[in-house]
């Protein structure tokens, strides 16, 4: 049986893990290879990092931090955080990530996910959504036939609205080549209001790709309603990992306890 | 030239982790190096001169795979190190290869196992991504110390099955949508169909069975891989 997978995301910016809600008040966190390390040894079933960091020369430091991490943790591992191209992919990749998240840039360009696809195959090709409830989405005509309508997609860390309707834009990914989903919401991002449950289920129930929940952790519960309630494959969470709010290890007890079926968190290596 | 039961080397075993440009070599390179291996990079029939194993791995489709190892001159080298029961993995679609051929584009593939490669019908999500667990059809040295039952991680969309009556290939095998196989072995010609690099401590484990029996061979093959072995040894 497929187990429901646990990921910690680890945000990055100039080559150090970096917490606080993403974009402001950014705190040093330490050596994203150390911690992914760390994480893997504490139960992680895959890791996630996200690079923030505006610097020019930011790409080799991530390829750098994507190597060093491929060296030590023995997990799957996605890389995102403004790649644009099949080139900068292909560079992620033999750098040893196992699958590349495109995001503003497959916005800009939904073609680039079917060439990423075809080229690296699509279970290489992750899609994020960073999703938010329209602030006019109660109108009934915006609000028309059940959720769809009420979350738009944003870009660029969700200061720029698309317009596009993000379970249309999930559809789309997949048909283009999408291999996982990673929805995020925006508004719950960071809050501890919980993942938004009604965003994931009209995702999932319209696609067959495996979907990632992000966004709104705040404790073990939240990761059984976006499983139970969301249909997510996946749940990812950032800060309560990183704070050492809750570990791993409780987070998959309170899963399996609700009878989710989920990987023993491995023997503490030496 | 020696031709002898594979002597244990002075050095770590030497594996070739087969270049074809399908996909990432970096997290089974440094996998194998964790485990002891001294990994070299094999990008045309020359890259495996002087190795002790060879490891193919690789995702994606078939058929560009294929004609990425025809272009570089590997296929002959590849078949004939098969043929003659040196020790051989194959990880995700380098196990799918070994098949006669993919339902995915219609491609031929190597052939050196009776049996297709077909989609997983039938599956809630797909691709399968994530951790399964592998049910043992029989014991085996590359599981030694695992747990049966023990998760493993998967990326894929397809399987390989062997043909009727080659089914004694099979070592596991996983369900998801359907049951399919998830590893065969015959003689030191082995499979996997989930991703040993990065399916934790039990992954690790088992490449290290895996490095362990590279030059030494199991007891079945030992005489085929005497009588075949005939590499020099640095």
């Amino acid at each position: 049986m497929l187990l429901r997978r646990v990921i910690p995301c680890l945000d990055v910016a100039d080559g150090r893990v970096v917490k606080g809600t993403r974009f402001v008040d950014l705190v040093d966190e330490g050596d994203p290879p150390e911690l992914a390390e760390r994480y893997a040894h504490e139960g992680a079933d895959e890791l996630v990092f996200l690079d923030i960091s505006a610097a020019p020369e930011r790409r080799g430091t991530l390829l750098d931090i994507v190597e060093r991490t491929a060296r030590r943790a023995f997990v799957p591992l996605t890389v995102g955080g403004g790649v644009r191209s099949v080139e900068e992919m292909q560079d992620l990749l033999r750098a040893g990530a196992d699958k590349v998240s495109l995001n503003t840039a497959a916005v800009a360009d939904p073609g680039l996910i079917a060439r990423c696809a075809a080229r690296f195959g699509s279970q290489a090709v992750v899609v994020a959504i960073d999703a938010r409830q329209r602030p006019d989405a109660t109108r009934p005509e915006a609000s028309s036939g059940a959720q769809f309508g009420a979350r738009e997609v944003v870009v660029k860390g969700g200061r720029e609205r698309t317009g596009l309707d993000a379970v249309a834009w999930a559809e789309r990914a997949v048909e283009l080549g999408a291999g996982e989903l990673l929805v995020t919401s925006i508004d719950r991002d960071g809050t501890g209001a919980g993942f938004d449950t009604e965003l994931l289920r009209s995702i999932t129930g319209r696609v067959s790709v495996p979907v990632i929940a992000s966004g709104g952790a705040a404790g073990p519960a939240d990761f059984v309603a976006a499983i139970r309630v969301g249909g997510a494959d996946a749940v990812l969470a950032a800060s309560i990992f990183h704070r050492r709010i809750h570990s791993i290890a409780a987070v998959k007890a309170a899963m399996a306890a609700a009878g989710l079926p989920v990987r023993a968190v491995p023997e503490l290596a030496a | 030239m020696a031709s002898s039961l594979p002597p244990r080397t002075a050095g770590p075993p030497r594996i070739a982790v087969v270049d074809y440009g399908a996909g990432n070599l970096m997290s089974i390179e440094h996998a194998l190096t964790r485990v002891g291996a001294s990994v070299v990079v094999a990008r045309d029939a020359a890259g495996l001169d002087e190795v002790d194993a060879i490891v193919v791995p690789g995702v994606g489709a078939a058929g560009p795979a294929m004609a990425r190892l025809e272009r570089r001159g590997l296929v002959p080298p590849i078949r004939a190190w098969i043929a003659s029961d040196r020790a051989f993995l194959g990880i995700c679609l380098g196990l799918q290869l070994l098949f006669d051929g993919s339902d995915e584009d219609g491609a031929t593939t190597l052939g050196i196992v009776p049996g297709r490669t077909s989609h997983l019908e039938h599956a809630p999500t797909l691709p399968h991504i994530g951790w399964n667990q592998i049910m043992r059809t029989r014991e085996h040295p590359l599981f030694d110390g695992i747990d049966d039952g023990a998760d493993m991680y998967f990326v894929h969309s397809l399987a390989g099955s062997p043909a009727d009556g080659a089914d004694d290939v099979v070592l596991a095998r996983t369900e998801h949508g359907r049951p399919f196989v998830s590893a065969i072995a015959r003689g030191r010609l082995l499979g996997v169909q989930f991703h040993p690099e990065r399916s934790g401590t039990d992954g690790l484990r088992l490449l290290a069975n895996f490095v362990a029996m590279v030059g030494v061979g199991v007891p079945a093959s030992a005489e085929a891989s005497a009588a075949a072995d005939g590499m020099a040894r640095t």
